[in-house]
């Protein structure tokens, strides 16, 4: 008797708490984060416990985004975007100054960054915007979203945190993308983006250049800004086929690696699980993108179709960006490897983004009815 | 087109679906772009990151090695190491480094020059290295910050190797000093390829002996293979290779005789130069003032530079880089040219009457109404100017610059010290080369007259003095100078010898040298030296010089109305014992007025000491009655 109404309760938890969370993003998401613990135990075993918390809170946080729908997620966006923007211009009027760049505003109880809401910020508004202009997408409204992007983008990046203004930067280009802007203009983009190329390199502040000049030759300044990526590229290469074996990467555990549980930890994967594991990783990066892109595809509306196609786009370049970085094909920029890293700000921001893609996918049946 | 009139929500769909296919096929296109880069780094190119990865644990850390000694002839340490704790700061490891110092302050005495110093070095340094805030802590200091060590990441306590001068002052010119290696240095040790031996090393010799032989007195640094992290922090030491010691440096010069050449000096300033004529070995280096070479060990604090950067110039080492006219020492060699060129003999005399008239100028000798009937051991002995305007005028510049250079005179010595002067030895050729326009660069006969007296265009340097003066001893045999006699391989007992490396022979008449130095024997019994050198146990030879700091154009020379730094400067050339030399120099005192007044009496006190080991009590007396006595 007990017994039973014990199991009742429990299925009525089950069903309440998890039917709205799509199982097989929750399948990939389980594995993901078990791999990320598992080399986090290798990397930094001290952190273990606070990234267990950090979990913890991205996961309700996701729960809760889960179970908003699209429609009332549409309400958010003007206030989201224009808030951020004004954050943005408070940083760069009365910011805090640390390590030469001024990304902080500190509100007195606690110290912010808002290029963080112009991550989920920015798509948000797009969307909602190509949204309520979907009778008539005509240039003049691909011209208004453009300013919409540019504005915050260079706010951003003139603080200057160039890796977050290129995400952000990235994000909208997906949605104007997805929204459909023709191949003519794309194209004649991109042109005019390589062309403007020697412009932007003399506006880039000098550790900025000194990035990318060290991407070009490492080797050349090794002790120096050099470091990170010889350090890291060692520990890739060196982790050959099947690995080092976990706990075994001398380069992580002997400390020549830098940030190893953060920005870097990917090296340590690699280190220790070597090319099979990197295939597992990609694997696992690739269906969790293929899952939200069929999302996006079954999507009702325009705005959840948008929000679902760019939030899924962002996991790729987080993870494209974090490994091209630490195996040396891209400069190194500040950004983590999604799910991987430790770190609570970004954990939360990304189980948001899966948030919203489960409610997408939750909501695609009520909409169309 | 019009999509807003005539939408297909399915056309519309079919649209998203195919820009979702685009972006999808560029997902996979980047991430077969990264597998193939991890293809490329774990696969193809993995044994060439295995290895470096192998070599990223073990790191080589240097040893240094002990610095070799400088040791004199008799064996006296002018230069060892001692091991001292210094408590030394890593600026990239120490956060706010004006922070730590005040903290630091409180626990161990850090002064307001300790500060400067180390703001000094900060500046200097470019790399990851840590210095030193405080140097030479003691033991009750040390206990002290170790036990409020975990106060302070980024401080440390260090055993190191300090050089030490345990003399001061004595000989700093010749022995130099080590200071810490700054970009000139790295660019000497590059250029000798001997970076990796100087991993770890931050002293290198700046001057003198320690920068002339630093290749020798450096050592061969060891290694100690350590398991580190990327901090570069040692872990575990896996295998060592001891450093080896530098070599020893064994001088010829005698430690006891420079301390009572210097001593002899007093106040004044100047040079001297003694050389053993024999071999070319150097038995003092002279140079006043002098200075404290421990100063510059750890890093000079600023006070204590300015201090150095007088109108004395105690950095100057006067005895190589000081160019001075000869003046009348210069007498001796002239005379010698004449015998050897024939255009004299001995017993030929002159009539002086107190000036040679040339052009309708007068050359004035310094006695009135002059010396009378003069030979050539007269004009030696009585330093006869008027006998020395004839002769050069007799002989030519060219003549006499080509009878001089043998001697050295006017290129460098070769010694074994850098900073050498060359001089002037004047020619018509050097002053075609020197001066530009064409009305300077004509030698004129008039020139040439003054030069017999050792004035006018012709400087030398002490040690040039000093090498021609052993030439001349030692019958024209010459020996490069050097300070160093062998060096030494503590290990092995090797001895590396600097042999005595003759220059040249210069082919001399014995009669011709024997008038010469009969002359200058008599010098030092009846003439300008006599007094300084009255009473002396030892047959010696010498000659007074002065050499002009400015002309008087006519007027007398009043002492008195000239001012300090405008009197003359004092010359004294020697040798003794006379029939067997064992030891020829040369003093120079700057602005110490005549020769035998100031510069005889210093020669005096060094050849005592040397022939017969009497020590002075006090300095050289500058001998007032000198002033009166005529013709030097």
């Amino acid at each position: 008797m007990l017994l039973r109404r014990f199991k009742k309760v429990i299925r009525d938890l089950w069903r309440r708490l998890v039917t709205p969370l799509d199982p097989p993003l929750m399948l990939i998401l389980g594995l993901l984060v078990a791999y990320a613990f598992l080399v986090l135990f290798s990397a930094s075993v001290d952190r273990l416990q606070n990234q267990v918390i950090n979990l913890t809170v991205a996961l309700i946080a996701m729960r809760f985004v889960a179970q908003v729908s699209p429609q009332r997620l549409m309400h958010f966006a003007l206030p989201l975007y224009v808030g951020g923007v004004l954050l943005l211009i408070g940083v760069a009027l009365f910011g805090d100054v640390s390590k030469g760049a001024r990304r902080w505003l500190d509100l007195g109880v606690t110290r912010i960054q808002p290029s963080e809401i112009m991550k989920i910020a920015m798509p948000l508004m797009l969307a909602w915007y190509f949204q309520k202009h979907e009778a008539a997408l005509r240039w003049k409204e691909f011209v208004v979203s453009a300013l919409l992007l540019f504005i915050p983008v260079a706010l951003i990046a003139k603080q200057p945190d160039l890796g977050t203004a290129l995400l952000v930067l990235a994000v909208g280009f997906y949605v104007i993308f997805l929204a459909g802007i023709s191949w003519k203009i794309l194209t004649f983009l991109a042109v005019s983006g390589l062309g403007s190329m020697p412009l932007l390199w003399t506006m880039l502040h000098d550790y900025q250049r000194n990035r990318v000049l060290t991407l070009l030759d490492p080797e050349k300044d090794p002790l120096g800004k050099g470091f990170h990526i010889i350090q890291s590229t060692i520990a890739v290469g060196s982790g050959g086929i099947f690995g080092k074996g976990w706990g075994n990467g001398t380069q992580t555990h002997l400390e020549f690696l830098p940030e190893r549980h953060t920005d870097f930890i990917f090296a340590v994967l690699s280190e220790e699980f070597g090319l099979f594991g990197n295939l597992i990783l990609l694997v696992l990066y690739a269906l969790l993108i293929g899952r939200g892109l069929m999302i996006a595809g079954n999507a009702p509306t325009l705005f959840s179709r948008l929000m679902a196609g760019s939030i899924t786009l962002i996991f790729f370049t987080y993870a494209f960006v974090n490994m091209g970085m630490v195996s040396g094909i891209l400069p190194v920029v500040g950004v983590p490897l999604p799910f991987m890293s430790y770190g609570g700000t970004a954990l939360v921001t990304l189980f948001i983004g899966v948030g919203i893609l489960m409610s997408i996918h939750k909501h695609r049946m009520l909409v169309q009815k | 087109m019009h999509p807003a009139e005539f939408r297909n929500p399915d056309q519309e769909i079919q649209r998203f679906q195919r820009r979702l296919a685009v972006a999808a096929g560029f997902v996979l296109f980047a991430f077969a772009l990264l597998f193939s880069r991890f293809f490329w780094l774990q696969v193809i190119q993995h044994e060439y990151y295995q290895t470096r990865a192998e070599e990223n644990r073990i790191s080589l850390v240097p040893i240094t090695p002990n610095r070799g000694l400088i040791v004199d002839r008799n064996g006296v340490v002018l230069a060892r190491n001692y091991s001292a704790y210094t408590l030394e700061i890593m600026p990239d490891k120490a956060g706010d480094i004006e922070k730590v110092i005040n903290e630091l302050a409180g626990v161990i005495e850090i002064l307001p020059k300790d500060r400067k110093r180390f703001k000094r070095l900060m500046e200097e340094s470019k790399n990851f290295e840590s210095l030193p805030i405080r140097t030479r802590l003691t033991d009750d200091e040390v206990a002290r910050f170790i036990a409020q060590r975990y106060r302070f990441p980024g401080v440390e306590i260090k055993a190191r190797l300090f050089r030490q001068y345990p003399f001061g002052e004595l000989a700093s010119h010749a022995i130099g000093y080590i200071g810490r290696v700054n970009d000139k240095d790295i660019e000497a040790i590059e250029k000798k390829d001997v970076a990796d031996n100087y991993r770890g090393t931050d002293h290198f010799g700046k001057t003198g002996l320690e920068h002339k032989y630093e290749f020798d007195l450096h050592g061969q640094t060891g290694f100690e293979q350590v398991e580190v992290d990327s901090a570069g922090r040692a872990m575990r030491v896996l295998a060592s290779n001891p450093p080896i010691p530098g070599d020893n440096l064994v001088l010829t010069l005698d430690s006891k005789l420079q301390e009572v050449a210097e001593k002899a000096f007093g106040e004044r300033r100047g040079a001297l130069v003694a050389i053993d004529p024999s071999n070319g070995g150097v038995l003092a280096l002279v140079s006043m003032p002098g200075f404290d070479p421990n100063l510059f060990v750890d890093g000079i604090s600023p006070q204590d530079w300015d201090a150095l950067r007088t109108d004395e110039k105690p950095m100057v080492n006067r005895a190589l880089s000081g160019t001075y006219p000869p003046g009348s020492t210069y007498k001796p060699f002239m005379a010698l040219a004449a015998l050897e060129l024939g255009k004299r003999t001995p017993s030929q005399t002159i009539s002086d009457p107190g000036y040679f008239n040339f052009g309708g100028h007068h050359f004035r000798d310094d006695k009135k109404g002059g010396h009378g009937i003069v030979d050539m051991y007269k004009s030696i002995v009585a330093s006869c100017d008027t006998y020395y305007y004839l002769l050069a005028n007799d002989l030519g510049v060219d003549n006499i610059a080509r009878f001089m250079a043998p001697f050295g005179f006017g290129s460098r010595t070769g010694i074994d010290i850098e900073g050498e002067s060359e001089g002037v030895l004047p020619s018509q050729e050097w002053k075609k080369k020197r001066f530009r326009k064409a009305d300077q660069q004509k030698w004129y006969a008039g020139e040439t007259i003054s030069i017999g007296i050792g004035q006018g265009y012709n400087t030398y340097t002490p040690i040039q003095l000093a090498q021609a003066m052993a030439a001349l001893a030692n019958n024209g045999v010459m020996y490069r100078p050097h300070i160093v006699k062998y060096i030494e391989n503590i290990r092995t007992g090797e001895r590396r010898m600097i042999e005595p490396h003759p220059l040249r022979t210069i082919p001399l008449k014995p009669e011709n040298i024997a008038v010469i130095k009969q002359a200058m024997v008599g010098v030092n019994t009846e003439g300008t030296g006599a007094r300084a050198f009255a009473g002396a146990e030892y047959v010696s030879g010498g000659k007074t010089g002065t050499s002009q700091v400015y002309s008087l154009k006519g007027a007398t020379y009043e002492v008195a109305k000239v001012k300090e730094h405008l009197r003359d400067h004092a010359l004294f050339i020697a040798f003794a014992p006379a029939d067997n030399p064992k030891i020829a120099l040369a003093v120079l005192v700057e602005n110490g007025g005549f020769g035998a007044q100031s510069a005889a009496p210093i020669a005096r006190q060094v050849l005592d000491y040397y022939l017969l080991g009497k020590r002075p009590k006090e300095p050289a007396k500058e001998d007032a009655a000198a002033e009166v006595q005529e013709g030097d």
